[in-house]
């Protein structure tokens, strides 16, 4: 049961990530992309990184990808500029060939290694303990995480600004 | 029930994705969301092996990667948007005013 679920969201995250690569329009791309942060979201969930799979949707989905969507849509790229010629036939064939290829690898790598998953308690990647430990041991990281914000936040204003 | 191998395996699969689209495709944009398909791949081998360990950390690491993503996305469309305004193209084969 929890395996067909892994095989939905997992397989929607790889389509959709096949489809930001293949699509030549950028907001299909886009939209595809924010699909496949829901998969990964979802696979966050399964793993009992609940905090986690929030700041997923909330950061990535919810944020980063608006932003390129705006972006998109404030270039306004049309007509000529976002075609890009297609692949010719024996790129699509050797790509699907090597893809399986090395699937099939990691699939014989692991295959003596039983990665089977311990039982965690219902505090296993709840926002308090996951807070915890950002406030505690990680307390520097973080504190520098928000300098590195308003750099952000300033260097992006700057670079966008029409004149200085 | 999914083990630790599935969840690398995908990451792996994810990962690669995210190369071939990071080399193949000449929109700057689509270059950029391929990045962001590398960093998630990177996420889900963290959290899967702080499942697996039953250690946290791998969460506060996936946790500095968004916020640091989140950075960079902000910081490298500014910069699309301020070349774009200038050349008037977002294809990287256009781009290359530096050479020679």
């Amino acid at each position: 049961m929890e395996l067909t679920v892994f095989y939905i969201f997992g397989g929607l995250a790889v389509a959709t990530a096949l489809g930001v690569v293949a699509f030549k329009n950028p907001i299909s791309s886009a939209f595809s992309l924010v699909v496949s942060f829901f998969a990964v979201s979802a696979l966050y969930a399964m793993l009992s990184a609940h905090f986690l799979a929030v700041i997923q949707i909330l950061v990535y989905a919810g944020a980063i990808m608006v932003l390129f969507i705006f972006v998109i849509m404030l270039l306004n790229l049309q007509g000529e500029e976002l075609e890009e010629k297609g692949f010719p036939a024996y790129f699509k064939v050797a790509a699907a060939l090597f893809l399986a290829v090395f699937l099939g690898g990691l699939i014989f790598v692991f295959k003596n290694f039983q990665g089977i998953f311990p039982k965690a308690n219902e505090t296993f990647g709840t926002v308090k303990s996951v807070g915890a430990l950002l406030f505690t041991r990680y307390f520097v990281p973080f504190e520098l995480t928000s300098v590195l914000l308003l750099v952000a936040i300033v260097g992006g204003v700057v670079l966008a600004k029409r004149e200085l | 029930m999914a083990t630790l191998q599935h969840y690398l395996v995908l990451s792996a699969l994810l990962f690669t994705i995210g190369i071939a689209g990071l080399v193949i495709r000449r929109n700057v944009l689509i270059i950029f969301m391929s990045v962001e398909l590398l960093l998630n791949a990177a996420n889900l081998v963290f959290v899967a092996f702080a499942r697996y360990r039953l250690n946290l950390d791998g969460h506060v690491a996936a946790f500095f990667v968004i916020a640091v993503a989140a950075a960079e996305a902000a910081i490298g469309l500014a910069i699309v948007i301020a070349v774009f305004r200038n050349r008037g193209t977002v294809k990287v084969d256009e781009l290359d005013w530096m050479k020679n």
